[in-house]
């Protein structure tokens, strides 16, 4: 193990009775990265991540975190991690203060150093005004914010987020995100845990696409992009009638086959500077066009083209 | 394998937890209902049905009933305490217990000694509504307090097992309708409400046999004549021997990673 490794996974599987849940997955996780993993539902990102934080026994491999094992050591591993739950874990019939003084109790924080960092964390996380108020008056976004807050308590060196921003709604996902960012401003390591692609993207500085149990591949979202493929080019033209002649046009000029969808020509773009050509060899065919982009591959592309045909 | 945690650090996490479950029912007062009303509705309502059919009048019969019908709260208070822990489970919030360097046992132990205000509760309203309804045990105020603590032990010792239950369940629901049958049977099965002598042999020999009915022979003979009897001996040390058998059970199924 590297001394910047934060994870170690060692042909990790796990089987419950005869369903095979995870199937001999190995990664690494640097320190300081955020790590997405990102898969459909069912993929076992969430059983990967639960071996990960010693809640649950792994069937076969290892689990190595900051040099410890998470089975022989899981006293000292679970001193380095916070979580935060798929369904926020925090305790509901109780207030956001006293859920985050008993958890700083929990870590081992005595009484007064429990109340500065419970007022510390209130302030941070924007839940000062309903701190006395029951948590099961919560909206799901406040919800988020606490059990974010209660996992970074011990202010851990790893950070797991199972899903942080499933059923939010858009504002509350990107002040969900932009609190993420700050974390990893300040040196954590994350692992996330999602079924959006956007949000792996935006988020994650290397992904790892798992599907039914299965470590698929592992890069940058930018890396995973251009394995799918490169760029391509979408081209509209004022006359449907010209479409034929325009796509031949096309295929001769990037050498690539063009295909045509109602008034929309698309061919894949191996060089940008071929736009170039295209847009001289139409304009001397007087072929006019409407509209003309170059598209990168979305995650979308990455992970339906990762994922296809299994779902 | 796990260390084991430091005493101090148990205790402390215990603490903390135990002000969980006290926190919990200090939001949600409704918590309580059940030891508060079932020793009033049973006394009263068992008092004034079977009082003058089973020793002639409530007031000869309060003597048999009062320790009876506070067994009997007891182990239903006990029971409470698996389908709360059960709950807790469903609720998410173990995981992250379970996640922290915490001592493990700290999130049930917690649960259970929380629920010494329960059964101490319960116990305090059982005798309130006997004395109420003209209940004076001859044993004096301090054998009364005596007796108290040997009911609380006595539920105590059972919430362990009831938490094992609650830790092995499906859910609550399961571990209620199971409490409530075992409740049944373990109280009517007893001396709590009725003198033996009158049960045909078989059903004789399963009153007598049944760990309440010791239980509630040693509470009357404290209560009624001041006495700290064998059977006293015999109750603490069958509580004893399930907290010794049953902590290290539960706290087994509770690790028990899936």
């Amino acid at each position: 193990m590297l001394a910047n490794d934060a994870i170690k996974i060692e042909s990790l599987s796990k089987t419950f009775g005869t369903y095979q849940a995870v199937t001999d997955v190995s990664l690494t996780i640097h320190k300081g990265e955020v790590f997405g993993l990102l898969g459909p539902n069912g993929a076992g990102k969430t059983t990967i991540l639960r071996m990960m934080t010693t809640l649950l026994k792994p069937s076969h491999g290892t689990i190595t975190i900051f040099g410890h094992d998470t089975q022989k050591q899981p006293r000292q591993v679970r001193a380095l991690f916070g979580l935060t739950g798929q369904y926020a874990s925090v305790d509901e019939d109780i207030t956001a203060w006293e859920n985050l003084m008993i958890f700083s109790r929990l870590n081992g924080l005595s009484r007064s150093e429990a109340k500065q960092r419970s007022t510390a964390l209130l302030q941070e996380f924007s839940l000062v005004a309903s701190a006395d108020k029951a948590v099961a008056a919560y909206s799901g976004g406040m919800r988020r914010r606490l059990d974010l807050a209660v996992s970074l308590i011990s202010q851990p060196p790893l950070i797991f987020l199972d899903e942080p921003t499933t059923g939010l709604d858009p504002r509350t996902r990107n002040q969900m995100w932009a609190t993420i960012r700050q974390l990893v401003a300040k040196g954590s390591t994350i692992v996330l845990t999602t079924q959006y692609l956007a949000e792996a993207d935006e988020l994650a500085d290397r992904i790892a696409v798992i599907d039914h149990g299965k470590l698929i591949q592992v890069g940058t979202p930018a890396a995973l992009k251009a394995a799918v493929g490169g760029s391509t080019l979408k081209t509209q033209l004022q006359s449907v009638n010209q479409i034929p002649a325009a796509v031949k046009l096309m295929t001769q000029t990037l050498h690539v086959e063009a295909t045509a969808d109602k008034s929309i020509i698309t061919a894949k773009l191996g060089n940008p500077n071929q736009v170039t050509n295209v847009l001289n060899r139409l304009s001397q065919h007087n072929i006019p066009i409407v509209n003309i982009a170059v598209q990168s591959p979305s995650m979308d592309d990455v992970f339906f083209a990762l994922t296809s045909g299994k779902n | 394998m796990e260390i084991i945690a430091k005493p101090t650090h148990l205790m402390a996490n215990t603490a903390t937890m135990a002000y969980r479950n006290i926190l919990k029912t200090i939001h949600n007062p409704e918590r309580l209902m059940d030891v508060l009303i079932q020793p009033i509705l049973f006394t009263v309502m068992f008092g004034y049905l079977f009082g003058g059919a089973i020793a002639g009048g409530v007031a000869a019969y309060l003597p048999t009933i009062v320790p009876g019908i506070l067994i009997q709260t007891m182990l239903s208070a006990a029971s409470g305490s698996g389908s709360q822990i059960r709950e807790d489970l469903d609720s998410g919030v173990f995981d992250r217990f379970k996640s922290l360097p915490m001592a493990h046992i700290a999130p049930l132990a917690g649960q259970l000694f929380a629920d010494i205000l329960r059964l101490t509760i319960a116990t305090v309203v059982a005798f309130a509504t006997g004395f109420a309804m003209g209940w004076r045990p001859a044993g004096g105020f301090g054998w009364v307090l005596a007796a108290g603590g040997l009911a609380i032990f006595t539920g105590w010792a059972m919430s362990w097992l009831f938490a094992l239950l609650g830790l092995l369940a499906k859910s609550a629901t399961m571990v209620q309708s199971f409490a409530m049958m075992t409740m049944m049977i373990l109280s009517f099965l007893s001396n709590a409400f009725i003198p033996l002598k009158t049960l045909p042999h078989w059903l004789l020999t399963v009153a007598q046999i049944n760990p309440i009915t010791h239980v509630i022979t040693a509470m009357r003979a404290m209560l009624n004549q001041g006495l700290w009897t064998q059977q006293a001996w015999l109750v603490i040390i069958f509580g004893v021997a399930i907290v010794l058998i049953f902590a290290p059970l539960t706290i087994l199924a509770y690790n028990k990673p899936n």
